[in-house]
């Protein structure tokens, strides 16, 4: 009997932390491209970059609040993303590195809009019905963030030398966070088995099909290095997140208990 | 508002000018409530003023973007945030009708661009005031946002118009704006001795400032009765202060926030609020470019246009690519 | 086409389905995807549409108001095309 108790809080608290991966991700994301609201090369990507931040809190509110709910400790989307600190946060290493210039903006934004899609897509069939309702309108954000995304990777790759090469180097810099997106761990199995979620190595095929036709339309060329193993959705961090909460949680840290 | 610089520029019409009868039918066409579309006959003088009073006040929107959005990042809830998103992306939509409109009289974005990063071009002196704590991103949607749909309302009937119409789009857009900022203040005052600490001391920082978005009184401005008569300016700098004066004071008061000025009174028999001597100078100053935000303004939008150069000149490149490869392709068919 | 000047596209929305599109406004894009990309993010930020056109402006064929006389005047004339022009007696239903 205690084992079992053991075993369905496990469980539960797999699937909290499955949801928060998802929410973290997406709110660290829009939190990166609202830095660029007011400073973008044209007035039009202000609006373009500003509609994306939006469409990604909107996915994280909904998800935190989700994941509060599951977590069953009365903590509600803003407890969640202002009271947190680094090593309780889970999202994608790939999502909190720094917007650097243009090139690096757009290259971050492909390879999870990329990355969304498959994940989105296939928790339109999640056993979980309340994932998969967020995931139905999730989805349809994201093929726009993607149409975005991927025009911009194409056009900077076959724009002018300059732009290649801001591009690749881009790419070259951000390739290491590639691999945690598809590499299960035991979380992603427990899902799995559950039918709450696709086994991922599914639908890393189809995500490197995408990666490699961007790519090339794109005439950039895949970097040959390794990635390597990040563990943000296991907590485990760059510098760069916990200059991120620093801005992001000030105001709650500094009036505890205030109410905005 | 976006009419504080004018007095700087534009001619005078020549004395004249009444007697030509193309000009003397464009002013019937005015009197009569029609609306100037781009290709109709207008003098050049109507033409210049609403070139500068349209880009001003695009520039206003674009400008206006940077004080609020000092905050997004640090919005104090995701609701917040979210609103804060929705708002500065709302003004920067709104610089694009305005481009937009401003581009039908002949000038391109790039001139009105140019403009405003080289200082040639003015925008509205609020946005030269430092947003320093998150009431001031509620005070700058209560009061200024509170002043702008003030001028914006009357403009919707402007004589010519794509402004007509832009205002029109802007004006339906405003009024949440206004309102998540009186909704952050009201939850400011609700809340922790600091919290209300901190409205009052962004009201006492946005209070006269805003006053001053109005522009100086309208005898001291000679173009006013011109653009009168244009029919682009619809009320008096005067007229339109007062009534903000009227209608904010008392939201103030419902707030339990005080109004930073020791003159300011109801007076039974005008039954307007009277408030103290405004300082003037200061506006001055700011408009010359003196003003406490203004370098850092107009350098982060110079710092954004010449850090974007390398991306827009990508995309038109591939652009003239791909149009040249479907043209050869083309021809390759039909050969 | 230098950096300065991406080219100007007018932009007509068709907010629900048994409308025409209408003239909106204009917006500055590289190329025509981006100008969809574009006119959606500016325009319909609060569910306008259901259909976008863009047009690049330079490809807009205006007539000119110089000759609106020549091209609009004729038309008011010629009353026999406004229903209210015959008289038709009162009991005659369905005309």
């Amino acid at each position: 009997m205690q084992t079992e108790t053991r075993t369905e809080a496990q469980q539960q608290q797999a699937h909290c932390h499955y949801v928060l991966r998802l929410a973290d991700t997406s709110l660290v994301l829009g939190q990166r491209l609202a830095e660029w609201i007011g400073h973008a090369p044209a007035l039009e990507e202000d609006l373009a970059l500003a509609n994306l931040s939006l469409d990604l809190i909107g996915q994280a509110r909904l998800l935190l609040t989700y994941a509060g709910e599951l977590e069953g400790q009365g903590r509600d989307e803003d407890a969640l993303a202002f009271l947190r600190d680094a090593p309780e946060f889970l999202n994608l290493a790939l999502a909190e590195q720094p917007n650097g210039d243009f090139a690096h903006t757009i290259v971050r934004q492909w390879l999870i809009d990329a990355w969304q899609l498959e994940i989105y897509g296939a928790l339109e069939h999640s056993s979980d019905t309340r994932l998969a309702a967020i995931a139905a309108k999730a989805i349809r954000e994201t093929r726009y963030h993607y149409r975005f995304s991927s025009g911009w990777l194409v056009r900077l790759g076959d724009g002018t030398a300059e732009s290649r090469q801001r591009t690749q180097r881009a790419l070259d810099d951000l390739w290491r966070f590639t691999a945690e997106p598809f590499a299960p761990d035991e979380i992603d199995e427990r899902m799995s088995r559950a039918g709450i979620a696709t086994p991922l190595p599914e639908l890393a095929s189809r995500w490197s099909a995408r990666m490699e036709e961007d790519l090339r339309a794109a005439t950039l060329t895949r970097p040959a290095t390794q990635p390597f193993p990040w563990h943000g959705k296991r907590g485990v961090h760059t510098e760069h997140l916990g200059h991120l909460l620093g801005e992001m949680q000030h105001l709650q840290r500094s009036y505890p208990g205030a109410r905005w | 508002m976006y009419t504080q610089a004018l007095d700087t520029h534009g001619k005078e019409p020549a004395g004249g000018a009444e007697a030509d009868p193309q000009v003397a039918r464009f002013q019937a066409r005015i009197d009569a409530e029609e609306k100037i579309e781009p290709k109709d006959f207008m003098p050049e003088a109507y033409r210049q003023t609403l070139i500068r009073q349209i880009s001003q006040h695009a520039h206003s929107e674009i400008v206006g973007m940077l004080p609020e959005g000092n905050w997004i990042t640090r919005a104090p809830s995701l609701k917040r945030k979210a609103v804060l998103i929705a708002k500065v992306q709302d003004e920067g939509g709104h610089g694009m009708y305005l481009y937009s409109a401003a581009e039908t009289l002949g000038i391109s974005r790039a001139q009105m661009l140019e403009q405003l990063l080289s200082g040639a071009a003015k925008y509205s002196s609020i946005f030269n005031y430092p947003t320093l704590t998150w009431a001031d991103v509620g005070a700058i949607g209560w009061l200024v946002d509170g002043a702008a749909i003030m001028n914006q309302i009357p403009i919707c009937r402007c004589s010519y118009g794509p402004y007509a119409r832009a205002m029109v789009r802007i004006c339906k857009e405003e009024s949440f704006h206004q309102r998540q900022g009186f909704e952050i203040m009201l939850t400011l005052t609700q809340g922790t001795y600091a919290q209300r600490t901190m409205a009052q001391d962004a009201l006492n920082r946005w209070w006269w400032p805003s006053l001053m978005m109005f522009g100086p009184s309208d005898a001291d401005s000679k173009h006013t009765a011109q653009s009168m008569r244009w029919k682009i300016k619809r009320f008096s700098n005067d007229e339109l202060r007062q009534k903000f004066i009227d209608i904010t004071v008392p939201q103030a008061h419902f707030l339990g926030l005080t109004i930073p000025d020791d003159e300011l009174h109801w007076d039974e028999a005008s039954q307007h609020y009277h408030v103290g001597p405004i300082d003037w100078s200061e506006f001055y100053a700011v408009l010359k470019g003196n003003g406490p935000c203004n370098r850092e303004r107009l350098e982060a939008r110079q710092r954004a246009h010449e850090a974007g150069r390398w991306v827009r000149e990508a995309a038109a490149a591939h652009a003239e690519r791909e149009r040249t490869r479907s043209m050869q392709q083309a021809a390759g068919v039909a050969a | 086409m230098t950096e300065s000047d991406w080219p100007l596209f007018e932009v007509f929305i068709r907010s629900r389905a048994g409308l025409e599109h209408k003239h909106v406004g204009s917006l500055h894009a590289a190329d025509a995807r981006m100008a969809v990309e574009h006119a959606r993010d500016v325009y319909t930020r609060r569910q306008e549409g259901v259909s976008l056109w863009v047009v690049r402006s330079a490809d807009i064929v205006a007539s000119d108001p110089e000759e609106a006389d020549a091209l609009f005047e004729p038309a008011r004339d010629k009353i026999y095309r406004h229903p209210t022009f015959y008289a038709i007696p009162e009991e005659v239903k369905n005309l």
